[in-house]
């Protein structure tokens, strides 16, 4: 009897290491296929020639495929959103954490939560339709589609993420550090920037790495403000980011080309795999305690 | 007696192996190859073809004009598909072109804009940059903003090399889809964009290229010069298989002519 039961542990146990291994085999498998069919193109390419060359012309009669501009792009329009982004969502994860009544906590919690759920192809719809149109509008320029609309759809996009991530650093503050902080006579909004921000500090670093990645991943959006045209960015050009650059080529590509866009794709996931680096070491840190 | 029924479930087996095999034979299969931009046409030919005869393949393999031409001449399918005429060192290497049907490329503007007319040369002038601004042609005081689709896309190839601009346009944006572009240009009034005549919209306006509005019939009767034929290439002196002839015949029949046209193109017959 007491064998059977040991039996049915085993299997049990047996069948969530495979379910565990699905992912990790998912993983595995992504990983290596985009090694194995980045690598050609970058090798005829060449590394150079590939990764600092500033014209993409793929289906040219003469062929040139550098995808500087698509690196510059995702890190500027990264950077803009975090730029506009965190200190929004850092404002309102303290206001949130710390000020809020309970009754404007609920209602705000749930926008955040709200906006976290709007698929990416309503943000671009919005962009596209709303955004573009004021900027061009705004700004006296040609034309609204151009980095500055991709990063601002990026920063709203972010928002959720840093702004959930830095609510739960800051509520995990002891209590004790801020009541000896306000004994001692600090006010409440110095205690909330001098001592419970400082105590959260790696908590809200990791949330602004979850931002940077999620923005540095989007595709969707970005693809229907940005305009699509793979030039150096600036901030009133239509640009591609490197998300966008596989994206809208896949469909017809062909021969080198579509190696080409798998190694984009892998260039792409060497910087998520960065991103998610720094992430770990921020939590890491995090648990370790500050 | 195991043994007997096990001998007897063999032969029956073998038989029906044999049966299926019959079956596939008197379907027959057709495979067709080349032009990306004919996707939408001859896959609804394709659908319709195989819901009327049961059991028939019908394969398409989107390679583009070119590789398509090829794959005919090499006997690798059994109609080649081709988005533009054949050239004369083609026909003479023994292919024939019979056209299926014909794409017109419509230019759109803004409805709010005052331009309604442009030549050929004129459109090619200004997606290559020489003139970038609407007062040049006639329009008022504003930059020309380009709208186009994406490196590989059909009606790109189609645009570029009817106007003779390959390679050679200043996008301002590279929109994935026809119904983006539209999109676009209905938003801004200074831009201009290309897309599939049969998918144009109130929206947005439909240019006359040198006095010829575009239409069905101005691109039948070639009036309207940015347009393509879609084109069946087939090798000349050689016969079809029994079901690509059927297949052909259905096509070019007067029955397809619906098909087509609801696929975005204008029937040949």
């Amino acid at each position: 009897m007491k064998s059977k039961k040991k039996t049915f542990e085993t299997v049990v146990h047996g069948i969530f290491l495979i379910l565990g291994l699905v992912t990790v085999g998912c993983v595995l498998l992504i990983t290596v296929y985009l090694i194995v069919s980045g690598i050609p193109a970058i090798r005829e390419i060449g590394l150079i020639k590939f990764l600092f060359g500033t014209k993409w012309a793929s289906t040219a009669a003469e062929p040139s495929y550098g995808i500087l501009p698509f690196i510059l792009t995702s890190i500027y329009g990264t950077a803009g959103a975090i730029v506009i982004g965190v200190p929004i969502g850092f404002m309102t994860a303290v206001y949130l954490a710390k000020i809020a009544p309970p009754k404007i906590k609920t209602v705000m919690e749930s926008a955040v939560s709200l906006l976290a759920g709007i698929p990416s192809v309503v943000y671009g719809l919005v962009g596209m339709l709303v955004l573009v149109p004021a900027i061009r509008n705004l700004f006296r320029v040609p034309d609204g589609s151009s980095l500055l609309a991709a990063i601002v759809v990026l920063a709203v996009m972010i928002l959720p993420s840093i702004i959930n991530v830095s609510v739960t650093a800051l509520e995990a503050v002891p209590k004790e550090y801020e009541d000896a902080s306000l004994t001692l006579g600090a006010t409440p909004l110095e205690t909330y920037f001098r001592v419970s921000v400082p105590a959260a500090k790696s908590g809200i670093a990791a949330a602004v790495v979850l931002g940077v990645g999620r923005a540095i991943g989007e595709a969707m959006a970005v693809m229907m403000v940005s305009g699509n045209v793979a030039n150096m960015p600036s901030l009133f050009q239509s640009v591609r980011f490197l998300t966008t650059a596989v994206a809208s080529e896949m469909s017809y590509s062909s021969g080198l080309q579509r190696q080409a866009l798998f190694s984009i794709a892998l260039v792409l996931y060497l910087f998520i795999m960065m991103i998610n680096a720094m992430l770990n070491f921020f939590l890491k840190r995090n648990k370790e305690g500050r | 007696m195991k043994k007997i029924i096990s001998l007897l479930l063999i032969a029956v087996m073998a038989v029906a192996i044999f049966a299926g095999c019959d079956a596939l034979n008197s379907g027959g299969t057709v495979s067709t190859d080349g032009s990306t931009s004919m996707e939408k046409v001859i896959g609804a030919l394709g659908e319709s073809f195989m819901a009327k005869n049961k059991n028939v393949t019908f394969t398409y393999n989107p390679t583009g004009s070119g590789s398509g031409i090829k794959a005919v001449l090499e006997g690798r399918c059994d109609i080649g598909l081709s988005s533009r005429g054949l050239k004369d060192e083609e026909k003479s290497s023994g292919l024939t072109e019979t056209i299926l049907a014909y794409d017109g490329i419509a230019i759109i503007v803004n409805p709010n804009n005052p331009v309604s007319d442009l030549s050929v040369e004129q459109i090619a002038s200004i997606y290559t940059g020489k003139i970038t601004n609407w007062k040049e042609v006639g329009g008022k005081d504003a930059q020309i903003v380009l709208i186009g689709r994406e490196a590989g896309s059909g009606t790109r190839d189609g645009f570029e090399s009817i106007t003779d601009t390959k390679d050679a346009c200043k996008y301002r944006q590279e929109l994935t889809s026809t119904g983006d572009v539209i999109t676009t240009v209905s938003q801004n009034p200074d831009s201009i964009g290309y897309a599939s005549l049969a998918s144009v919209k109130d929206t947005v306006k439909a240019l006359q290229v040198g006095g010829v509005s575009p239409s069905e019939s101005t691109v039948k009767d070639g009036s309207y010069v940015i347009q393509r034929p879609f084109v069946l290439v087939t090798k000349s002196g050689k016969a079809l298989s029994k079901t690509a002839q059927k297949f052909f015949d259905y096509i070019t029949s007067a029955d397809a002519v619906s098909i087509i046209s609801s696929a975005g193109a204008v029937a040949a017959k």
